[in-house]
């Protein structure tokens, strides 16, 4: 005998502690009685009960992304599962670790179509990492164990573990492997080393190099090893939405984002260049708009540990698969002598005197853009800040400061409205030091607002920020572009409910202005109540669009830079 | 063109659907596919014919490497292979012509496996190009109904040992 005999109830909890798993997000029911019977008098992680399953999964993904720990959520059968399906579909795509468990019908019933069944295996099996149907206790343990191994290691990814009640139920001897063996999965770490230093020697010789960094690099935690290798060799970097925050935005290296609502000279700048090295990023089709215009010139180098993104979208010239964590320290070590870049820092300059980043300030007129200077200004680039999805949400790519890993969380594969509240709420049970706070738009607000709850019965401190333009803005802005001013249904004038009353009912003390004066005054107050979350709306101009924008597909030369006169348009 | 793709994955519930999901999920076809056992117990051969740019052909083999449950995959293509398919073909024959079927079939070195008074059933095992043939001609006679299983491949001569060896010495395999 090698363990004492356990249930699969406590076997699942000794399994959480040996991960040690500090807290998990969940909502009980009929699958999962009696894993909440033992939770009852389990004292070594915190659960967090969640007021919709797809808020558990978001919150899994922000205390996951703000702690680079694995986020772990618990829910019952049929329903429960389903509503984590979003949760899970949006962790795939930002290859976000989390472990989702799902109760299951009895084994003897999968398939009859019983109370509360869904085959969530077959559901989520081409949106996670890999899942696991456990049909015997005794294969508990290990599976739990390979679960967590998978989500975390090599490119990060969602794992769903389906746990059938009687399994739960049934009595085994509990040993918890301390290796598992998984013959199919082996992510490469360490690059290769000719490609390195073929890559060193072109870095080297280049004359218009650019970095183009994503959220690999954050993930794999190389943002010193980034800084250093830019520093040492002056090179210009640019961000993804998920790169935000791995190289300092502050320093005059830092171009800013990339893509779609990049900033001018960023895009300038990878339209130019001849050394294009990629890390951690994956050519998203937000990125490079038209493939074959991207980077046309540029010899491409691309770092990522997942061989599947090399060539998928943009054919590279030098792959190299490996952790970019360890490559950029090679290659720090490789780069003897930095290349000569002033010519081509002396055009990206000029980039961007020609095309700033601006906005109308002298009109009294409140805009989401000076909201987020302020707060810039007033966090001093250090919170933790999670936005939805929309156009706050690249505005507050293009405006806040980010100056650290982790820093930035926001949903960008997917592009999930209702995440920024969720996942702020799951970051804020990581992030002790810094202010965490949520931006949405009014729209995406409503979309998980009974999270709320758990906010304030936590005592959390996020600060709930809600940039109310009163329509689906960043529909609203296509809709004004490319869909001859239709406004179908974005107006959410007549219908927003009045969210100060909202926020009190669910206990938060609230605050909503139309002024610019006033927002220095709110955020003063408002982030020194430390206690609880607090709401705070900023009724913004209706119509403001964000620029510079380049229509999907489009390229560099279509980028629009400002509204357009309507006389202009056709 | 046509690219036939060897692939070792664990004999595991769900394996299957995965890389069908993968398949259907990244939009690349599947002309056959076939699975079964292997020598060794917990690993199945899945035998997956498709077709494609090289380009695409490449993504189908790095997305199958990265499912968790696949060994390995080998892209056969190019190399020396023995490949065999397995048809059953019931044909509808006439007084006049049933011995005429019966020689085709044995040019095609296949079988009759059953008969009974309106229909003859063959069984052709080849290269799928010779089944092809085959098919094409007894097409003339009335085929009735037909099945296919789908191509199973292995790489040719001692490689295929010795690969055996290295797997089960890189995962302590018991045989
Ligand atoms: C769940 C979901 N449904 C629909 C969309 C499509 N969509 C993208 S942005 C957007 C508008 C968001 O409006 P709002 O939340 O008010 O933010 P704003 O753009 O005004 O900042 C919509 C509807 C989405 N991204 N996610």
């Amino acid at each position: 005998m090698k363990g004492p005999f356990l249930s699969g109830a406590e076997i699942f909890f000794e399994c959480l502690k040996r991960e040690k798993v500090e807290v998990v997000f969940g909502y009980p029911g009929g699958a999962v009685l009696k894993l909440y019977e033992k939770l009852y008098d389990v004292d070594f992680l915190k659960h967090i009960l969640v007021r919709h399953e797809q808020g558990a999964t978001h919150m899994a993904e922000g205390y996951a992304k703000a702690s680079g720990k694995t986020g772990v959520v618990l829910v019952t059968s049929g329903p429960g599962a389903t509503n984590t399906v979003t949760g899970i579909a949006d962790a795939y795509m930002d290859s976000v670790p989390i472990v989702v468990f799902t109760g299951q019908v009895p084994t003897h019933l999968i398939g009859n179509d019983a109370f509360q069944e869904a085959d969530i295996v077959g559901i989520t099996r081409p949106i996670t990492k890999h899942n696991f149907l456990v049909r015997d206790v005794h294969e508990l343990a290990t599976i739990i164990k390979k679960a967590f191994f998978i989500a975390s290691t090599g490119r990060p990814g969602p794992v769903l573990v389906d746990l059938p009640k009687d399994v739960i139920n049934s009595l085994c001897e509990f040993d918890y492997p301390e290796k598992i063996e998984l013959r199919g999965y082996k992510p490469t770490l360490l690059g290769h080393q000719n490609q390195i230093k073929k890559a060193a020697d072109i870095i080297r010789n280049a004359k218009r190099l650019l970095f183009y960094v994503g959220g690999g690099v954050i993930m794999s935690g190389g943002d010193r090893e980034l800084r250093l290798l830019a520093k040492e060799n002056n090179i210009p970097i640019t961000m993804t939405l998920q790169g935000l925050g791995a190289f300092p935005m502050t320093e005059s290296q830092s171009l800013g984002m990339l893509g779609m609502h990049g900033t001018y000279w960023a895009n300038q700048a990878v339209n130019n260049c001849d050394v294009l090295v990629s890390l951690g990023a994956r050519f998203d089709d937000r990125v490079t708009g038209k493939v074959d215009a991207f980077a046309p010139g540029a010899y491409k180098i691309h770092v990522d540990i997942d061989p599947t993104c090399i060539d998928k979208n943009v054919i590279v010239d030098l792959p190299i698969v490996g952790d970019v964590k360890h490559v950029m320290a090679e290659l720090a070590a490789e780069i003897t002598s930095p290349p000569d870049l002033d010519d081509w820092w002396t055009q990206i300059e000029k980039w961007k005197e020609e095309c700033p980043l601006t906005f109308e300030n002298n009109d009294g007129k409140l805009r989401t853009q000076y909201v987020l200077d302020r707060l810039n200004e007033f966090t001093k680039g250090e919170a933790v800040i999670v936005t939805d999805v929309g156009q706050h949400q690249m505005w507050t790519a293009q405006f806040y400061k980010f100056n650290h890993p982790r820093s930035h969380i926001t949903s960008g594969g997917l592009g999930t409205m209702g995440f920024s509240v969720p996942a702020a709420i799951g970051a804020a049970f990581a992030i002790k030091d810094r202010p965490v706070i949520s931006i949405s738009g009014d729209g995406g607000f409503q979309m998980n607002i009974q999270e709320l709850t758990t906010a304030v019965y936590n005592k959390l401190p996020v600060k709930f920020i809600i940039i109310n333009n009163s329509f689906l803005g960043m529909v609203r802005q296509w809709q004004e572009l490319f869909h001859a001013e239709k406004y179908s249904f974005t107006d959410l004038g007549d219908s927003n409910p009045d969210f100060c009353k909202v926020g009190e009912a669910f206990g938060l003390k609230s605050y909503s202005t139309t002024k610019p004066e006033d927002v220095d005054p709110i955020l003063e107050e408002a982030f020194s109540i430390n206690d609880g979350p607090v709401l705070i709306e900023f009724k913004v101009e209706k119509e403001d669009m964000v620029f510079p924008i380049i229509p999907s597909g489009a390229t560099l030369k279509e980028m629009m830079t400002k509204r357009l006169d309507p006389k202009e348009m056709t | 063109m046509k690219h036939t793709i060897s692939v070792l994955v664990e004999n595991q519930f769900g394996t299957f659907n995965r890389v069908v999901t993968m398949f259907s999920g990244k939009g690349f076809n599947v002309h056959s596919l076939s699975i079964g056992e292997t020598e060794t117990a917990e690993i199945s051969r899945m035998t997956i014919v498709t077709e494609g740019e090289e380009k695409i052909i490449e993504q189908v083999v790095k997305q199958l490497n990265r499912l968790i449950d696949t060994i390995k995959v080998v892209d056969l293509t190019a190399q020396p292979r023995v490949e065999r398919e397995l048809a059953l073909i019931t044909i509808y024959y006439q007084k006049g012509n049933r011995a005429d079927i019966v020689s085709v079939c044995e040019i095609f070195r296949g079988n009759v496996v059953d008969i009974n008074n309106k229909t003859i059933t063959l069984e052709i095992t080849g290269p799928p190009d010779k089944i092809d043939a085959a098919i094409n001609v007894l097409e003339a006679y009335g085929i009735k109904e037909m099945a296919r299983s789908g191509t199973v491949a292995l790489k040719r001569g001692e490689q295929t040992k010795a690969d055996k060896k290295e797997l089960v010495q890189k995962n302590n395999l018991q045989v």
